[in-house]
């Protein structure tokens, strides 16, 4: 699966531009995700501030490469992997917009956080779910970066991971809320952070769903994931 | 570019050539890629046509190298491929328009229902008649609307009086989409119309025989987007009675109208598939790079 080599020069610019851009934008939404995990953590309440307003910079990529992917449909009517490049990419670029948005959710959350003190013990559990997203996220993007379908599948597998994570917390969360019905509102607070990253592993499977579809022109959507090796790649030594 | 636009006559070819410099084309991959077999499915379960071991000669020179193909019944197919892939060449098997040119052979089985068309006791002319035919540039006869409609009817026996011939125009220019444009005009020169009305009109003659085939070579590659779009729409509505296989140089048409898609490479078939699937998702590579325009 290549993207240049047409006889076309500018439509080779063309969708390369659009890759590039998708990485970019892949890579500022990566950063305000980490940037929101580093606010809550951390308690840093200017960091959460900083990261909140910068969400319209991810808005405005997603609106920008939505805009030149319709151009490239209207001027020249890409069929085969170039077409599934383009719906790949509209789909990519709205699961980072979603990233984004939760990302900047957590950092909101992450301002009233930073000014209490008294809920820092469930952290713990909370960063690792944080980390475990964290490197689902940037897995995700890497494989679109190199059209990695293996990786692609492990990416995928993760999310069982990632809700027995978040059900464990959630449970720790009520108990505290049980124990100290002042803490209530805050431990709410956790457990919508933990649900945004919840989240932004579902957006991170999407992802790889859609480089799969890329690169092997196989829709494995509401596909199990034990399902979809012997059903869409039975004899691919590839994989 | 700008300055081939100021371009005076008398300015030497060199300039005009830095002004639009070729681009470089990369070396051809072709050969590095298996042509052995066709990928896909070019069977079908309801065959009209079949085609097996097909080999066409032009004297010593093999155009057309060990095709297997079926066309089904009462669907659209689409040959497509890069010039000199043999496509044309190919399609004119099917009703052995091939025989009018005397260097060429063709060897292989092929069927009709079943039946050897290239059998000894077959007669191409009332094969022609099953099978008809529409060409690139539309070539109609130097007579009046009516007689073209009407020339292979009377040719074939096919009315026995002259009200049944009037019927049998008006159903077909019907068909063809053209009678309520030419109703009236009905014993003017079909040459008068413009191409789209004379490439209806030609569809119109090949309908009136009664074709069960219809075989159709870059029927709108001399049309402009609305004539285009009609022709496409009536080949839509005739494939509810009839069986047609186009030759097309675009691939938007093939995706448009197909429901199969059979690709073309240096007088091999390379891939037949659903044309859903060669236009998203083709099996083989060289079908990829033709269809997204790569090198190779």
């Amino acid at each position: 699966m290549e993207i240049g080599q047409h006889i076309s020069q500018r439509y080779n610019q063309e969708l390369e531009d659009i890759r590039s851009q998708v990485l970019k934008m892949g890579g500022l939404v990566e950063g305000q995700a980490e940037g929101a995990v580093k606010a809550l953590l951390e308690r840093d309440g200017d960091l959460a501030k900083t990261i909140s307003k910068q969400d319209y910079k991810v808005n405005k990529m997603e609106v920008d490469i939505d805009e030149e992917c319709a151009r490239v449909i209207a001027r020249r009517q890409p069929t085969a992997s170039d077409l599934r490049l383009v719906i790949a990419v509209v789909k990519v670029i709205t699961d980072l917009e979603r990233v984004g948005d939760e990302a900047a959710k957590i950092a909101s959350y992450s301002i009233k956080l930073a000014e209490k003190k008294t809920v820092t013990q469930m952290y713990a559990e909370l960063e690792h779910l944080s980390q475990l997203v964290l490197n689902m996220l940037h897995d995700a993007l890497d494989a679109f970066a190199r059209l990695d379908v293996e990786q692609s599948l492990t990416v995928i597998s993760l999310e069982k991971k990632i809700n027995t994570e978040f059900n464990n917390l959630s449970r720790l969360l009520i108990t505290h809320m049980m124990e100290d019905p002042r803490h209530i509102k805050n431990v709410l607070r956790i457990t919508w952070c933990a649900r945004s990253l919840e989240r932004i592993g579902d957006h991170s499977r999407n992802i790889c769903e859609y480089v799969v579809y890329l690169v092997k022109g196989k829709d494995i959507r509401h596909t199990k994931i034990d399902e979809v090796l012997p059903e869409y790649f039975p004899d691919d030594d590839e994989i | 570019m700008t300055t081939a636009v100021g371009t005076l006559p008398g300015t030497t070819a060199a300039t005009l050539e830095s002004a639009d410099p070729k681009p470089i084309i990369e070396p051809r991959s072709e050969f590095d890629i298996d042509i052995s077999g066709t990928v896909g499915k070019p069977f079908v379960d309801n065959p009209k046509m079949q085609s097996r071991n097909c080999n066409v000669f032009y004297d010593d020179k093999q155009a057309i190298f060990d095709i297997d193909l079926d066309i089904g019944k009462n669907e659209i197919i689409a040959l497509i491929g890069p010039s000199g892939c043999g496509k044309s060449t190919y399609l004119r098997v099917f009703n052995r328009m091939n025989d009018t040119i005397p260097i060429c052979r063709v060897t292989g089985e092929h069927t009709l229902d079943g039946q050897d068309i290239y059998a000894k006791d077959q007669d191409p002319v009332l094969l022609r008649a099953r099978v008809g035919m529409v060409f690139q540039k539309p070539n109609p006869f130097p007579k009046s609307i009516y007689d073209n409609v009407a020339y292979g009817a009377r040719l074939h026996g096919l009315a026995s009086n002259r009200s049944e011939l009037d019927d049998l125009v008006e159903a077909s220019l019907i068909k063809a989409g053209l009678f309520s444009e030419v109703k009236d005009d009905l014993q003017k020169p079909g040459t008068g119309l413009s191409g789209g009305q004379q490439q209806r009109l030609c569809i119109a003659r090949a309908i009136a025989v009664d074709p069960e085939v219809i075989l159709m070579d870059e029927p709108t590659s001399a049309l402009d987007p609305i004539a285009t779009a009609v022709i496409e729409e009536l080949m839509d509505d005739l494939k509810t009675n009839y069986t047609i296989a186009i030759v097309t140089h675009s691939m938007q048409q093939a995706a448009r109208v197909s429901q199969r898609t059979a690709y073309f490479h240096l007088g091999k078939l390379v891939e037949v598939n659903d044309t859903n699937q060669v236009f998203t998702n083709p099996e083989h590579k060289l079908t990829e790079n033709y269809i997204t325009g790569r090198f190779g």
